[in-house]
């Protein structure tokens, strides 16, 4: 497991890992395992701008489809292109190999964003 | 709280992801369902069934009150044989869908776990005199090993010919020092058996069969497969697919029904239903690789509501969304869509089974 100390999480199982103005998304630990295998995304494209708590895009695994929302405002300049042949990166490395989208001129949003230990404690780990 | 079965401390141990299924805390998954799938598809998977039902007939007139209860034909089976079968309520509605095993002493009926108090009320009140009934599912464990190096492990294992073991037959004797009764059965739609076995030895069981399998890729598989897996060969799950407001033929189970028996219960209704013109129709759909229909989805004919999707989902195998659905039999033949989340996806009609089928008819 990485270091997560420089991850924030949302209460809907999303991570942000910030870094200046630009940001890298993902799912959790906790959702890629209640999700189960990760079938496909839909993820927005480069340039799409985000706004914190909106939906962003899905994840479809075996168990159900899933909105997206995210944690921070900004522009996607990167998408997890793998993901499209490899969608089970997001299972088999949440917080590394299978983040979603990175973002630039990011602001911080309304959300109060959590820490590792609190999102674990909201999440019922 | 949720009943365990006899595996559950090896599930545990195994880090098996637990779900609460027909009263049992049951794997859903060890690792990866994909992973699991796989793996039966192309080399072997162990599965606890521990949780199903068992019910043993005896008596002089246990094979009259077992064809009074069936739709098939029981009186052919030899012992050691088996066939699958619907009973069926007076309406002909689908009570439960089992597995009927001539035996020594009898017949043995394996059940749903989801149905079990349900068909020991329905079975008891439908006894002829002189046919005893005992539910035996506390006293039985149930290991399936499933997929093409299935039965090879099993060899490696017993003194019994299970390589010769024709499908939908068993014989009893010992796996890895253990009684069984190994049954060349199961619902993943691969070869494979069923071993039934005393609770107590079964973890020696399990831990016998994961060592003698590990050179042979056999790996642990959960309920999360074990139903992608069903769904790929077709096979109807009860309470999904079928229920009491479903007769056998609206579910594609006319091959099941042998009214030419004699009287049986829904055998009358059944008369007046027209076997290739059921109530409703019940099909399979294959949809696109990035949309997946669920149970209780709408199907569409352009507009109009057609029907729902009973059972749907990924196909490992296939790479795209399959489902089956019950539709109006005048909209079976119209161009058909599912409702996923408000679009209307195309969808195309395709036989049952989706994948392979070899094995899951006698």
């Amino acid at each position: 497991m990485p270091d997560l100390s420089g991850y924030r999480f949302t209460p809907t199982h999303e991570w942000v890992r910030r870094d200046g103005d630009t940001a890298t998304v993902g799912i959790s630990d906790h959702a890629q395992a209640q999700l189960g295998d990760v079938i496909f995304l839909d993820l927005p494209s480069v340039g799409a701008k985000l706004t914190a708590g909106a939906r962003f895009g899905a994840i479809e695994s075996v168990k159900a489809a899933s909105d997206l929302y995210a944690p921070v405002t900004g522009t996607v300049t990167e998408v997890n292109e793998s993901l499209a042949e490899t969608p089970e990166r997001v299972n088999t490395s949440p917080y590394e190999d299978g983040w979603l989208v990175r973002l630039g001129d990011v602001v911080d949003g309304e959300l109060d964003l959590l820490d590792e230990a609190a999102y674990l404690a909201q999440a019922g780990e | 709280m949720a009943a365990r079965t006899p595996l559950h401390a090896r599930h545990l141990a195994a880090h098996a992801v637990m779900v609460e299924f027909a009263g049992y805390e049951m794997p859903l998954r060890y690792s990866s369902m994909r992973d699991e799938h796989v793996a039966v598809r192309t080399r072997a998977g162990l599965f606890d069934l521990s949780h199903m039902g068992e019910v043993r007939l005896t008596g002089s007139s246990a094979e009259a009150t077992v064809q009074r209860l069936v739709a098939n034909d029981v009186s052919t089976l030899t012992p050691g044989r088996a066939l699958y079968s619907v009973v069926c309520n007076d309406q002909a509605g689908i009570v439960d869908d089992v597995l009927v095993y001539r035996v020594e002493d009898g017949f043995l009926i394996v059940v749903n776990a989801s149905r079990r108090q349900v068909d020991l009320e329905w079975m008891a009140a439908h006894l002829l005199p002189g046919t005893e009934l005992r539910d035996e599912s506390d006293e039985t464990a149930l290991l399936a090993v499933q997929g093409p190096e299935a039965v090879a492990i099993v060899q490696t294992l017993t003194d019994q010919d299970v390589s010769g073991l024709r499908s939908f037959s068993s014989v009893t004797g010992e796996v890895a020092g253990v009684p069984c009764r190994i049954s060349r059965t199961g619902y993943t739609g691969e070869d494979g058996l069923e071993l039934y076995c005393a609770p107590a030895p079964a973890p020696a069981l399990w831990d016998a069969l994961l060592a003698a399998g590990a050179g042979r890729g056999l790996i642990p598989a959960g309920l999360g497969a074990r139903d992608t897996l069903r769904l790929e060969a077709g096979l109807r799950l009860y309470g999904q697919d079928m229920d009491e407001t479903v007769d056998p033929y609206s579910c594609g189970l006319a091959w099941t029904v042998k009214l030419g028996k004699g009287d049986f219960i829904g055998a009358s209704r059944l008369h007046e239903l027209d076997p290739d013109n059921p109530p409703r129709r019940f099909v399979g759909l294959a949809l696109g690789p990035r949309q997946i229909p669920r149970h209780g989805m709408a199907v569409l004919a352009g507009d109009t509501p057609a029907g729902e999707v009973t059972s749907g989902g990924f196909s490992f195998t296939l790479g795209h969304g399959i489902a089956t659905a019950y539709v109006a039999p005048a909209l079976a033949g119209a161009g058909l869509s599912v409702d996923i989340r408000g679009e209307a996806v195309p969808a195309r009609r395709v036989p049952l089974p989706f994948h392979g089928g070899h094995h899951h008819r006698q």
